[in-house]
């Protein structure tokens, strides 16, 4: 249990923001997979399952509801990919230790939608495949929604990095 | 292509989640673009300090006492079997994330090649001339790959099965060069890949058994230092008993 309970806290924290809410948002997510055991397809992908019933207990929390129903999607979400495209030049974005919390608050402030797939693309390693069927969206959604939050987190931490 | 369109795919590069052809086609791109090349830097210097924030936050070791304990109150709760049952299988299939995981990289590595080996066999067999020595004789087809690759082969005798050897082709995979043969079976035709066994090429794993990869039927083992893969639409079996045709000349 040990990789995966630490895993799913953190992603849960991400979410949440905030240490009892995230704790609950465990506990819930514990109870009901082993409530709805059964609705678990053997052959399918576990993981995906887990983080699924995790992040449909936080969207239908209240903090869950607050954070979708303040920051609404772009509705031209499925677009090409091309049109998010960074065109900014490629300086080197220098994060070190030093200036972590920078970075850190970067991602706290990023529409949950965008923070989501950020996190199980680079922090859990998970394919879009995978993405897909933890959002319950499609492969081109996850795409342009992933690249959107690239574009967003990068001018984020430059504009950070700017003011310090 | 020029690089602003690059720009666009660099993320999806870097993600492992591009085109095997995309990925060949970007890597040489990338070999002679120093701009692209230190936008790639930069990116991957972003990942790896968000990997780094994003692994932030760790559950107290009070609460993890208490969903255990959550989860082993159930189980005394409940004794019926349904229970038991789903609890244990739970708690394997927990352990076997964990572990997956760990190896979650590795199976992505191990898609991609297969993927490069898929397009490999249906670009070939797409190809007007789909060999470079046309000949059904192991003596003609294994010399002409001398001086060609860095290794050399043995190929079974064929007269008392059904399979039939259509020739060959030199392949490169993972900067590696290597034999590409195709047999045929049947109506089906049936890609034999040889390469060094590469730390690379490992990654494609041994399996006795043919299994399914990109929807065809594959087979890969080590052999000799050499990576063997038997690659086609024909049936588990056949790849099976082909398989074991090349093992055993591989043994010879």
């Amino acid at each position: 249990m040990c990789v995966f309970f630490d895993q799913l806290y953190n992603f849960a924290h991400w979410l949440a923001q905030n240490r009892d809410e995230a704790e609950d948002l465990v506990q819930e997510t514990y109870a009901k997979a082993l409530r709805g055991f059964s609705s678990y397809q053997q052959g399918t992908n576990f993981r995906a399952w887990m983080y699924r019933i995790l992040r449909n207990t936080f969207l239908t929390s209240r903090t869950g509801l607050k954070a979708t129903q303040t920051v609404p999607l772009e509705n031209d979400e499925d677009g090409p990919i091309l049109a998010v495209a960074d065109t900014q030049t490629p300086e080197a974005i220098l994060i070190d230790r030093s200036n972590q919390a920078l970075l850190e608050s970067a991602i706290d402030e990023l529409p949950v939608h965008y923070r989501e797939v950020l996190l199980l693309c680079e922090v859990e390693e998970m394919s879009y495949q995978e993405i897909a069927e933890t959002i319950a969206v499609p492969i081109g959604t996850v795409m342009s929604r992933l690249s959107r939050a690239r574009v967003a987190l990068r001018a984020s931490v430059r504009q950070k990095l700017q003011r310090t | 292509m020029a690089c602003e369109q690059w720009r666009s795919q660099l993320d999806t590069y870097l993600d492992g989640e591009l085109s095997a052809e995309s990925m060949r086609t970007l890597d040489a791109h990338l070999r002679t673009c120093p701009d692209c090349t230190a936008d790639v830097l930069s990116r991957v210097q972003l990942r790896r300090s968000v990997k780094a924030a994003g692994t932030r936050f760790r559950p107290s070791s009070e609460f993890r006492s208490k969903v255990q304990k959550q989860i082993g109150t159930k189980r005394r709760w409940s004794w019926n079997l349904g229970w038991t049952l789903a609890t244990a299988t739970l708690a394997i299939l927990l352990l076997a994330s964990g572990i997956n995981n760990y190896f979650a990289k590795q199976g992505l590595r191990e898609q991609q090649l297969y993927s490069e080996l898929a397009d490999l066999h249906v670009a070939t067999l797409g190809s007007a001339n789909p060999v470079d020595v046309l000949s059904s004789d192991r003596h003609t087809v294994k010399p002409w790959f001398q001086g060609k690759i860095p290794f050399t082969f043995n190929l079974p005798e064929l007269q008392n099965s059904e399979f039939t050897l259509l020739g060959g082709r030199v392949a490169y995979l993972e900067q590696s060069s290597g034999a590409h043969l195709i047999y045929q079976v049947r109506k089906h035709e049936i890609s034999v890949f040889i390469f060094p066994d590469t730390t690379a090429i490992a990654s494609l794993g041994d399996s006795s058994k043919a299994r399914q990869q990109q929807t065809f039927n594959v087979a890969s083992w080590a052999q000799g230092g050499l990576r063997y893969v038997v690659f086609g639409d024909t049936s588990a079996d056949d790849i099976q008993k082909l398989s074991s045709l090349l093992k055993s000349a591989g043994h010879a």
